[in-house]
């Protein structure tokens, strides 16, 4: 009260005053919250963890741009047509049309930022500096969406040229019309081929007048109003009235690009004919977002370059959330990156995750701590286990020893990847043609099986087996081919390698063999022809053959099993789960509740929990209840809520304050008279209220017209 | 409305020389107001604007759908008459009396020698503008003492105009539609190419029209098609295969062509690029994919149910639900199970709202595995909402249990319950909704091909 300002008014009223500039507190680092005395490496993991996710960051976006730049290329390639090539007079003759590119970018919304952004920037650098781009929610009203057009315009043209100042001053008192645009753009294109006449050269070759298009993107057509659309393309068609334009003080080359989330048949529900008979409309489909994925999940997780590991339950509830709800790639890498936070926050260990090196060096310096949780990891003591007695006791009581024991198990892990990956393409590629996709058709799901659980004691393995047992020499030389050029382009596993090319020209050098096989069998039946027919004789004959090609397979097939064989051993050797590996707790992030939890909400059933349990959020001793009772003890809100879960749609107010009231009562000392009992006090009749209120501010219940005294109740359940 | 039909281009000139009339006697007070119509493309802004040019009238020509605001309007009114100086007189949000009384004083100014004429292209859009703008203008000549006129152009007629009772009826004039046999022939016979005779020109739009007059009257959009087409007209021409006399066989080779355009480019399902792309290399003979080709939507799992069980809210009656998507239904006897009003398609009706808890209950029941309650599941309603698949219906409080509305079309519904249905039962369901429904929706079919077929015709 003392620090009440004075002002110089007389009068009584509110005055706004800013509060004396506080000092704000220094601003802490977010290195500083992770000195910790109990943990001693927090700011190593957090390095290492913002290294991962640049590098996460560059790889998706490197993604992006090359699964986006046959799309953009063509996009610019569109703009350049229509925007210079064209004179005004080709225009003129060819009508009114607006030249309008409708990009399809599927459902994925939040993937979308990122390819206009590029395609922004690809505009701007290589066909016209004016490029608009306007969002749905900011242009309910063609006033509005004309105002950020011309603000974005303009806007962007004082910051080309500096000297023009007076320019925004100008803007304000300017209309905002389509007119003030085309003034506007007279002025700076003229500007423009007084500045760089070397440009206008080069980007025209001929002596046509030069014309820079002006680029709107919509990116998002449909949520724009309609209205607001057809309005737009009606005044920015370039012949207001066939005569006025033709003295071409409303030449303004326009084109639009429309981001379709659906299809383009959108267009024509959104646009009457008499405006989209003014478009001249294109379609450019970019890729799609399943693709879009496969390329992430190669590049990602599928790399032994990268050290960050998931667990197969993770991976399914990532491509779960992806496939099931939203197809948005931005939020898988979000996803990923959670996973990422998460487990090096979680786990001190994953200090280890890392580049081999630098992991190694790490391993060397392991504190005391460090060396203890590596002993409690359940895969170390898997290990322990295994060891001779002797070197158990050193495992468990030298730590120069786990150390040293620990960089050997690094480098197997690491070695282990980098035969794993390679392994796992060939096998993909080997099954990935097989009819009905045995393991899988994607090979995020082969590695989802092959991480998860020893992959040769699954039945789909085996019918993939079986499948390839029946193989077509022909197919199976182009399959062991694939799985050679991918073994090549590693440059690991090079004695695999070997014996694959071997077996290729072995399978290529049996040409001749089995033709003259097959030719013996001709002569065979041929003969047969000449005896006398005799039911049995026939019968037994017939049945001898049949036994005699099941035992004796000619040489095609006895390479074939050999081959397989191979393919069998290789998976046996290399696709074994990733949870056996001694130390992968380190690279591999398995909660995969947690992250269910935190990505994946589910804000009714945590709000039916706190109110059904509130000891749950609480952590209040005495808010332990069995269930079905009715703690007085709990806030006022919880119990209203327990007691309206025992009504039916509509809910008696009288009744429900009956029943809050002797919850209460039950609370306080039981000899308390009943006549007090029945009667409430005003106290507890505003608790009540309240607690109905918070009730309703919840979207429990609602008021209802249907009975008096009555609220309805909007969820299902109950009794 | 005899005069419509038979319409001459006499009468266009009749039409116009009353217009000239108006404006004969410039020095004198004219008519306050003046209102045009007719259907699109007729030449009512044409007309005026080039009387405007030859006369040499002081004249603003303002387009409403340009004025988002009245202000702009004024501006622009202002601007044209007095300068840009005048204009920049007017307040930011400028009334309808900041402008009579700007106006007034500028007059005072500069008095009108001439009758001063305002334009309003589109006045149809007024109508959407402050309530008082449209009397006030129709009698602006009173309010501010000077000579002006007004002139609305319009596509509808004035009686969707006339604002209240006591407002100042405008001189009205109609331009009647181009009839086929003559106007049309000769406007469009203007702008014929240098390198053919008149006459060929001329039997070309002849053919043109008996394609395109049954679906399209627009001069503007015939021109277009005009100009697109004569290269595939003049072809045997230039091959030597006809000569110019010739003209069943330049129709027969044009006819086709033009029924095909008239399904595409007309649609504008293949833009005009595209179409004369494609006339230049017929020999591939690549069929454009148009636009309304690619109706396949990819949609997340649970959205594409979501979907589907907001066609079955939309399309199915409430009552029907507990026998639909429950297994031990109670027996419903089936002479009254539909009552008859139920009995017509509903797909005739058109979908109707229903609320966000039968939705999710339909859903429920469809979808075969358990989906937990998420925010991700209800997140894809909203952007359902927003890629316009659903539409919301009113807008209250969400608390109120939205309603919304199914607003794809049935063949939609099947491509995507093709691509999901692993489960028999859903397809039974859908079935069993269809059931009923599908006879009637077979005689809107064929209704709508014996549509088409008369248009084609």
């Amino acid at each position: 009260m003392s620090e009440i300002p004075l002002t110089s008014s007389v009068s009584k009223g509110c005055f706004v005053f800013k509060s004396a500039s506080k000092k704000r507190k220094r601003h802490v680092g977010v290195g500083g919250y992770l000195v910790d005395d109990s943990d001693e490496n927090g700011s190593d993991r957090f390095r290492i963890c913002q290294k991962l996710w640049e590098t996460v960051q560059t790889n998706t976006e490197v993604i992006q741009d090359q699964l986006n730049k046959k799309v953009l290329d063509s996009l610019a390639e569109f703009i350049k047509k229509h925007g210079l090539g064209c004179s005004s007079d080709v225009w003129r003759q060819r009508g009114r049309e607006t030249p309008t590119a409708a990009l399809m970018l599927g459902v994925n919304v939040p993937d979308h930022a990122m390819t206009f952004r590029s395609l922004c920037n690809l505009l701007q650098d290589s066909v016209t500096p004016f490029v608009v781009s306007v969002h749905a929610k900011e242009c309910a009203a063609v006033k509005l969406l004309i105002q950020k057009v011309l603000e974005q315009l303009m806007g962007r043209g004082v910051s080309v040229d500096e000297e023009q100042e007076d320019d925004t001053a100008l803007l304000q008192r300017t209309q905002c019309t389509i007119s003030a645009l085309c003034q506007w753009y007279k002025t700076v294109t003229k500007k423009c081929t007084q500045v760089f006449p070397q440009r206008t050269e080069s980007l025209t070759n001929s002596d046509l007048p030069q014309s820079l298009p002006v680029v709107v993107i919509f990116k998002d057509f449909e949520a724009f109003n309609s209205q607001v659309l057809q309005d737009f393309i009606l005044i920015c068609r370039w012949d207001l009235c066939s005569e006025m334009c033709y003295s071409s003080i409303k030449f303004l080359p326009f084109i639009f690009i429309f981001g379709i989330a659906t299809s383009p048949s959108a267009i024509q529900h959104r646009l009457p004919h008499s405006v989209s008979s003014l478009l001249c409309i294109e379609v450019f489909h970019s890729l799609s977002c399943t693709q879009h994925l496969a390329s992430v999940f190669d590049k990602l997780i599928l790399n032994s370059q990268f050290p960050f590991k998931l667990s197969s339950r993770v991976i399914q509830v990532l491509v779960g959330i992806f496939l099931y709800h939203d197809f948005s790639v931005q939020n898988f890498v979000k996803g990923l990156q959670f996973s990422m936070l998460e487990h090096f926050k979680s786990q001190p260990l994953s200090m280890l995750c890392c580049q081999k090196q630098e992991a190694l060096l790490s391993a060397k310096t392991l504190s005391k701590k460090n060396v203890e949780r590596i002993r409690h990891l359940p895969s170390f003591m898997r290990y322990v286990e295994t060891q001779e007695p002797q070197e158990q006791v050193r495992l468990l009581t030298n730590d120069e020893h786990v150390k040293e024991v620990c960089q050997k198990l690094l480098k197997n892990l690491h070695k282990y990847h980098k035969n794993y990956y390679p392994i796992l393409q060939c096998l993909h590629s080997l099954t990935s043609s097989l009819p009905k996709f045995p393991l899988g058709k994607h090979i995020r799901e082969l590695h989802v099986s092959c991480i998860e659980k020893n992959l040769w004691e699954t039945e789909e393995y085996d019918s993939a087996l079986q499948l390839l047992r029946i193989l077509a020499k022909d197919e199976l030389v182009v399959a062991l081919r694939k799985c050679a050029e991918i073994l090549k382009s590693t440059k690991i596993l090079q004695n695999v390698l070997q014996q694959l090319e071997d077996f290729i020209g072995r399978l290529e050098a049996l040409e001749g063999v089995s033709s003259e096989d097959s030719s013996g069998n001709g002569i065979l039946s041929g003969k047969m022809e000449y005896q006398k027919t005799d039911l049995f004789q026939l019968q037994k004959t017939l049945l001898e053959k049949e036994s005699r090609r099941t035992k004796r397979m000619n040489p095609f097939e006895v390479l074939r099993s050999q081959v397989i064989e191979f393919i069998d051993s290789l998976v046996r050797e290399y696709l074994t789960p990733a949870e056996l590996q001694p130390l992968n707790e380190v690279c591999y992030y398995s909660s995969s509740g947690v992250l269910r939890q935190r990505l994946n909400v589910t804000p009714r059933t945590s709000i039916q929990a706190a109110l059904s349990h509130p000891f749950y959020y609480l952590q209040n001793e005495s808010l332990k209840t069995d269930a079905g009772t009715i703690s007085s003890a709990a806030p006022d809100l919880c119990i209203v809520y327990k007691l309206h879960l025992e009504c039916g749609r509509l809910i008696n107010l009288y009744d429900w304050l009956e029943a809050f009231l002797t919850v209460m009562s039950a609370a306080e000392d039981q000899d308390t008279n009943s006549e007090e009992c029945g009667k409430y006090d005003s106290l507890k009749h505003a608790r009540f209220i309240q607690a109905v209120s918070e009730m309703e501010f919840l979207g429990f219940i609602k008021s209802t017209k249907q009975k008096t005294d009555h609220v309805a109740r909007l969820t299902w359940g109950g009794c | 409305m005899s005069h419509q039909k038979s319409f001459q281009y006499a009468d266009l000139l009749s039409v116009l020389e009353r217009v000239v009339d108006i404006m004969s006697a410039p020095d004198q007070y004219s008519y306050p107001s003046v209102f045009i119509y007719g259907h699109r493309a007729t030449g009512k802004s044409h007309v005026v604007l080039s009387i405007m040019k030859d006369l040499e009238l002081p004249h603003a020509s303002v387009d409403c759908v340009e004025c988002v605001s009245s202000g702009l309007l004024f501006h622009q009114v202002l601007s044209a008459f007095f300068g840009p100086d005048a204009a920049a007189l007017l307040p930011r949000c400028p009334s309808l009396s900041d402008f009579v009384r700007l106006y007034k004083q500028m007059s005072s100014n500069s008095p009108a020698t001439q009758t001063r004429y305002i334009i309003l292209d589109r006045a149809e859009r007024m109508r959407d503008m402050d309530f008082s703008l449209l009397p006030a203008l129709l009698r602006l000549q009173e309010l501010v003492n000077d000579n002006v006129t007004v002139i609305l152009l319009s596509e509808i007629v004035w009686e969707k105009f006339r604002p209240n009772t006591g407002c100042f009826e405008p001189l009205l004039f109609h331009f009647p539609d181009y009839s086929k046999g003559k106007s049309l022939v000769q406007i469009l016979s203007w702008d014929h190419h240098p390198s053919y005779t008149p006459e060929l020109y001329a039997s070309y739009i002849n053919i043109l029209l008996g394609v395109f007059f049954s679906v399209c009257r627009d001069l503007r959009e015939l021109r277009h098609l005009a100009v697109l087409n004569f290269s595939k007209f003049c072809e045997p021409l230039e091959k030597g295969e006809a000569k110019e006399s010739d003209i069943h066989k330049l129709w027969k080779n044009i006819e086709p062509h033009l029924q095909r355009a008239m399904q595409t480019v007309y649609l504008r399902e293949v833009s005009s690029v595209q179409w004369e792309q494609q006339q230049m290399d017929e020999k591939e003979a690549t069929t454009l994919r148009v636009l309304s080709a690619h109706a396949h939507i990819e949609l997340p799992y649970y959205s594409k149910f979501l979907l589907i069980a907001a066609y079955l809210a939309s399309f199915n009656p409430a009552r029907t639900d507990r026998r639909f998507f429950l297994k031990s239904h109670g027996k419903i006897r089936k002479t009254n199970f539909l009552k008859k009003h139920e009995k017509t398609s509903n797909h005739l009706l058109g979908p109707k709202p229903f609320p966000l808890d039968r939705l999710m209950a339909i859903f429920y029941s469809v979808v075969d595995s358990r989906v937990a309650p998420t925010a991700s599941v209800f997140s894809q309603i909203s952007s359902l909402v927003t890629l316009q698949l659903l539409s919301q219906v009113g807008h209250d409080d969400q608390l109120d249990s939205p309603k919304y509305k199914c607003s794809v079309s049935l063949d939609f519904i099947l491509a995507i319950s093709r691509c999901v249905c692993v489960c028999v039962r859903l397809l039974d369901l859908l079935a069993l909704s269809l059931v009923i429904q599908s006879q009637v929706v077979r005689q809107e079919r064929s209704l709508f091909t014996a549509v088409s077929n008369l248009h084609l015709l």
